[in-house]
């Protein structure tokens, strides 16, 4: 499945996705959070049929409902309400050197100044990992720190 | 003193008209600038009700509507998005640049104008008002449509060209030669770039200083930097709105969204009053006999804006229908136009008012419905 991400100049930004059953989707997130969701005709391929409007809060209720991701988003909001602050997230890549060893030997909050607020690992999610959390390959950490402390924290998981 | 009861009358009455004239546009499914205009032209000199007492009061508060203009302008996209707009569509701004600034200063020197009026003409003819096709592109559930980023991305780059083109214009109008407004040109790009680059680098510098949890503080603190930095550059000899476009720029995207929040009803109303003191200006008497003239000039940049976005949208691999309606997205011209041709007024070249007034009327409102147009075509031919 593919997910391509667009960016609309000060709208937002709009996912195009092709569902298995034959329905190419296309979902626009505003900058408020609205999301709209909108089905591609069939006859011409470039018009969005508008579905579905939602409201921010609506969209949160609903991305709640169907999964974690958007955990992301929502470190996203904080960093944007204190400035310099910011967030990502950092796959742990099959050949880190971290691969299979408790959270706690990155000691990535001493080292860069980040803190790994969760743990993504396939549908699950580990919410405030302890140090004692093992990563596995393809883990994806959610992170927060200054932008240098991400850049510090990626190329430390990545190994030498 | 009765002058005060006059101004407040008058402002009082000038605001619950243009809460009409907006309803009504909005009824209409068209954007107000062109009603605004109208009841502006109808209250100035030679109009019906001559709006005097708050004339005056009315050219400052324009000043303070351009900036607020150009300030949200600036904070409407990033950095990261600009440069995206400028990857995939560079050959489209040019194309934009080259089919539609020519027949403007064309119809300017045709229409007798000196070639600093014939220039602000160009800039007239070529920048697609943002707001409206924003706007309209919401309404009509167009967002998630190929051709939309293409639309988005020629709107974008006819932003930042304009922060160029202003002080171009600028130096032309103070009457500098080719070589002054080349080395205007140069400035206004380095500034861009620095201030961009600054903002990627220190943004959230600015962002600190600028945030308070409080918004008054955040108002005062985001108008008073912005009208300090319009106050130099206006000082330099460049134009104020491209200062209040560069605060805009710097601002970080992570306070740029509280920003616009804050601001958008102040914008809204001084907006508004820059619109009206543009029409107040503005004797109709004189716009009905260039009216062939515009007429014949909204006609000929339908047809080039039309290839813009035809052309924009082909890039993006998009059919024909959605480069129809990509090309008539991007007819409408507004708000910016009559900031171009307020610097030609302000100059003293008020041909220029006259033409751009008649030039915004005809856009404003055929822009919308031609964006509509296209897409009742196919609609009535499918069956079901």
């Amino acid at each position: 499945m593919d997910l391509v991400e667009t960016l609309l100049p000060g709208v937002g930004i709009r996912y195009e996705m092709s569902t298995r059953s034959g329905a190419p989707l296309a979902f626009v997130v505003r900058r408020d959070g609205a999301v709209e969701v909108s089905v591609y005709d069939a006859h011409d391929r470039d018009r969005a049929r508008s579905a579905v409007r939602l409201d921010a809060d609506e969209a949160a209720t609903i991305a709640e409902v169907l999964g974690a991701p958007r955990i992301t988003q929502r470190f996203a909001d904080l960093s944007r309400e204190v400035p310099g602050l910011r967030s990502a997230r950092l796959t742990v890549e099959p050949g880190s050197p971290y691969v299979d060893r408790p959270l706690g030997d990155t000691r990535a909050r001493t080292r860069t100044g980040c803190s790994i607020v969760a743990v993504v690992r396939g549908e699950q999610v580990v919410p405030a990992p302890s140090p004692q959390e093992v990563l596995r390959a393809d883990d994806v950490l959610v992170v927060i720190g200054s932008g240098p402390g991400l850049d510090a924290l990626a190329t430390l998981l990545a190994g030498p | 003193m009765p002058s005060v009861a006059a101004l407040l009358t008058e402002l009082g009455l000038l605001f619950l008209g243009l809460s009409l004239l907006g309803l009504l546009a909005r009824r209409l499914g068209l954007s107000p600038i062109p009603f605004v205009l109208v009841a502006a032209l109808a209250l100035g000199d030679g109009g019906v009700v001559p709006l005097e007492t708050a004339a005056p009061f009315l050219e400052s508060a324009a000043e303070i509507g351009v900036i607020l203009l150009l300030l949200t302008l600036g904070l409407e996209f990033t950095a990261q998005e600009l440069f995206g707009s400028l990857r995939h569509h560079g050959p489209s701004g040019l194309v934009d640049l080259a089919l539609n600034a020519p027949p403007g200063f064309v119809a300017g020197l045709l229409l007798g104008l000196p070639w600093e009026g014939a220039l602000a003409l160009a800039g007239v003819t070529w920048i697609s008002s943002s707001g409206i096709i924003a706007r309209l592109l919401g309404d009509l559930g167009r967002l998630a449509n190929r051709e939309t980023p293409a639309v988005l991305a020629v709107l974008v780059l006819e932003d930042v060209a304009m922060a160029l083109f202003l002080p171009l214009l600028v130096v032309a109008l103070a009457g500098g030669g080719p070589l002054q407004a080349a080395g205007g040109i140069a400035l206004a790009l380095t500034a861009v770039a620095l201030v961009l680059l600054a903002a990627h680098r220190h943004g959230h510098r600015l962002g600190r200083l600028l945030a308070h949890p409080d918004d008054e503080q955040v108002l005062l603190r985001l108008l008073g930097l912005t009208l300090l930095v319009a106050g130099l550059t206006q000082a330099l000899g460049a134009s104020a709105a491209v200062g209040a476009f560069l605060v805009g720029i710097a601002v970080p995207p992570s306070f740029a969204e509280r920003a616009r929040a804050i601001l958008s009803p102040l914008r809204d109303l001084f907006a508004a009053t820059f619109f009206v003191a543009f029409g107040l200006a503005t004797d109709p008497a004189e716009v009905l006999p260039v009216l062939p003239a515009v007429v014949a000039l909204a006609a000929v940049t339908t047809l080039t804006k039309f290839g813009t976005g035809w052309f924009a949208a082909g890039r993006d691999g998009v059919g024909p229908a959605g480069r129809r309606r990509a090309g008539a997205a991007l007819v409408a011209r507004g708000e910016f136009s009559i900031v171009i041709a307020g610097l030609a007024v302000a100059a003293g070249l008020e041909e220029v008012g006259v033409v751009a007034t008649g030039y915004v009327l005809v856009m404003a409102v055929a822009g919308p419905l031609l964006a509509r147009a296209v897409d009742l075509e196919p609609r009535r031919r499918a069956p079901g």
